[in-house]
């Protein structure tokens, strides 16, 4: 009969694309942390960082696609671990345009320079947290393997959208009421898209995880999960 | 059992339909096949069928009856004595098994390809021109000769031993002369092709070779492979069959599907372990 064999090297450069996905995860997790803090704390300083921190995060996300085509063309890697290595490049470039987002909110942060903001910060901060839960969760289900943990992420897209919503509503009124405001809502305005395309990004994050784990690609429906 | 299918009656070949037609026609069918040798069972109860101008890869460990389902699609299994089958096998329809059935006709119209060359000690033209003597009897010097030629072109020879006919086989290079056996085995004109092991025994480039022909042939044969190279499952083949060895040491085949899924996204958790290297 025969019998069950590790491939030691295989499962190494496989440990190490997982490691380095996590790392970039946490990375853009910081970075969309940082910089709506910069943003509530008016720190332009720290708004600078994390437009500089981004060449780091483009740096990572190459050498990750590299890890993947080299395991490709050394281990011809077939199945589940073709299917996660394959994911793992396209959850590497997803992460990079999160992180782009994350670069997206600094800019804003240092055109507004000490304006004042239009209105004390409450929707927006909620989203980024949200969106860090959720990013942060998708590392968890990729590690885990986990399809159940992964849609349960996808269905909290809803509460951002839901939010980004309700900021634009709101900075509409304020745009209406006085378009002197015009310049100061459109940067919040710009802010929350970026945080609502982050929470986008992490669906697609987690449709990669299912195709890592079943072989299925495709939208991952929420309401599966109801029961 | 065997009175349920009709015997093969060497029927005409039909014309081919278009390789990418959507609907698939069964050249064979493999119907709850065991295979003994002895009170040894090799292969254990197999259900397949073998789609028409397709190519099926037959993979697993060693041992687990690759080469004795190959062997028993065209009744070389019967060339060991002990050897007897249970179940079916049907080439368009009609039971090879069956009373009455010529193995030897059937073999025509089934050939097989070895996994070393095996050319005979003959010259290259000989060689082609034997076995179309062979199954056809008396023909004249100019029709055996388009015969030969035509089988040398069609194995992606010809440009390579035109001007060498007269010449030795063994004078080729090991993955020339693994052509040579094609273009005797299609001279007889087969409507399958049996391959066991084809390139084991060739270098990368020859055995690229190999791999080309295999996709040319397949617009008129219909080819089954076996081979312990994956990647050239993967790389080859339409449908793979994927065999294990039972606790009993009988073959089973625990997977049949499109080569792109069994390599993907395979259903039995030994497939998965096995294409992707964990099960050896």
């Amino acid at each position: 009969m025969a019998t069950p064999f590790t491939r030691s090297a295989l499962d190494h450069e496989l440990q190490n694309i997982r490691d380095d996905v996590l790392r970039l995860g946490s990375l853009v997790e910081e970075q969309t942390e940082r910089a709506v803090r910069a943003l509530k704390d008016r720190n332009l300083d720290l708004a600078r960082q994390v437009v500089a921190v981004d060449e780091r995060v483009n740096q990572l996300r190459y050498k990750i696609e590299e890890q993947c085509l080299t395991t490709i063309a050394r281990q011809q890697p077939a199945a589940a671990d073709l299917r996660l290595i394959v994911a793992s490049m396209h959850m590497a470039v997803e992460m990079e345009r999160m992180a782009d987002h994350a670069a997206g909110i600094g800019s804003v942060v240092i055109r507004m320079g000490h304006e004042p903001l239009l209105k004390p910060l409450i929707d927006i901060p909620r989203m980024q947290i949200i969106c860090c839960e959720m990013l942060h969760q998708a590392m968890e289900a990729y590690i885990k393997g986990d399809v159940p943990l992964a849609r349960a992420v996808v269905k909290r897209d809803e509460e951002v959208d839901q939010l980004y919503n309700q900021v634009l509503r709101e900075l509409i009124t304020y745009m209406i009421g006085d378009p002197r405001t015009t310049t100061r809502a459109t940067y919040l305005l710009w802010v929350a898209h970026n945080l609502e395309r982050t929470a986008d990004r992490v669906t697609n994050l987690c449709e990669r995880i299912q195709f890592a784990v079943t072989g299925e690609l495709g939208d991952l429906a929420p309401e599966e999960d109801e029961n | 059992m065997t009175d349920t299918v009709p015997p093969a009656n060497v029927p005409a070949r039909e014309a081919a339909p278009p390789v990418s037609a959507g609907a698939l026609t069964a050249k064979m069918h493999v119907d709850n096949l065991s295979v003994f040798y002895g009170s040894f069972r090799a292969v254990a109860e197999v259900t397949l069928p073998i789609y028409d101008r397709r190519i099926t890869a037959i993979i697993g460990p060693s041992g687990c009856g690759k080469s004795t389902l190959l062997r028993s699609l065209n009744r070389m299994n019967e060339l060991v004595p002990s050897a007897r089958i249970e179940g079916h096998i049907a080439l368009d329809g009609n039971d090879i098994y069956a009373p009455g059935v010529d193995p030897v006709l059937v073999r025509r119209r089934v050939g097989m390809v070895f996994q070393k060359p095996n050319p005979f000690p003959k010259s290259i033209h000989e060689n082609i021109a034997y076995g179309i003597r062979l199954y056809n009897g008396h023909m004249s010097r100019s029709e055996l000769d388009d015969r030969v030629v035509h089988s040398l072109k069609r194995a992606a020879l010809w440009d390579e031993v035109k001007d060498k006919l007269k010449q030795s086989a063994y004078a080729l290079s090991g993955g020339q002369q693994q052509r040579l056996c094609i273009a005797r085995t299609i001279a007889a004109e087969p409507e399958v092709v049996l391959m066991d092991e084809p390139c084991s025994a060739l270098d990368p480039v020859a055995t690229l070779k190999i791999e080309e022909l295999m996709q040319e042939l397949k617009q008129d044969y219909t080819i089954v492979i076996v081979t312990h190279n994956m990647q050239q499952a993967a790389r080859v083949s339409d449908y793979t069959v994927m065999m294990m060895m039972r606790p009993d040491r009988a073959g089973e085949m625990i997977e049949f599907d499109e080569t792109q899924v069994i390599f993907t996204k395979p259903r039995d958790k030994r497939t998965e372990d096995y294409v992707s290297g964990r099960f050896g």
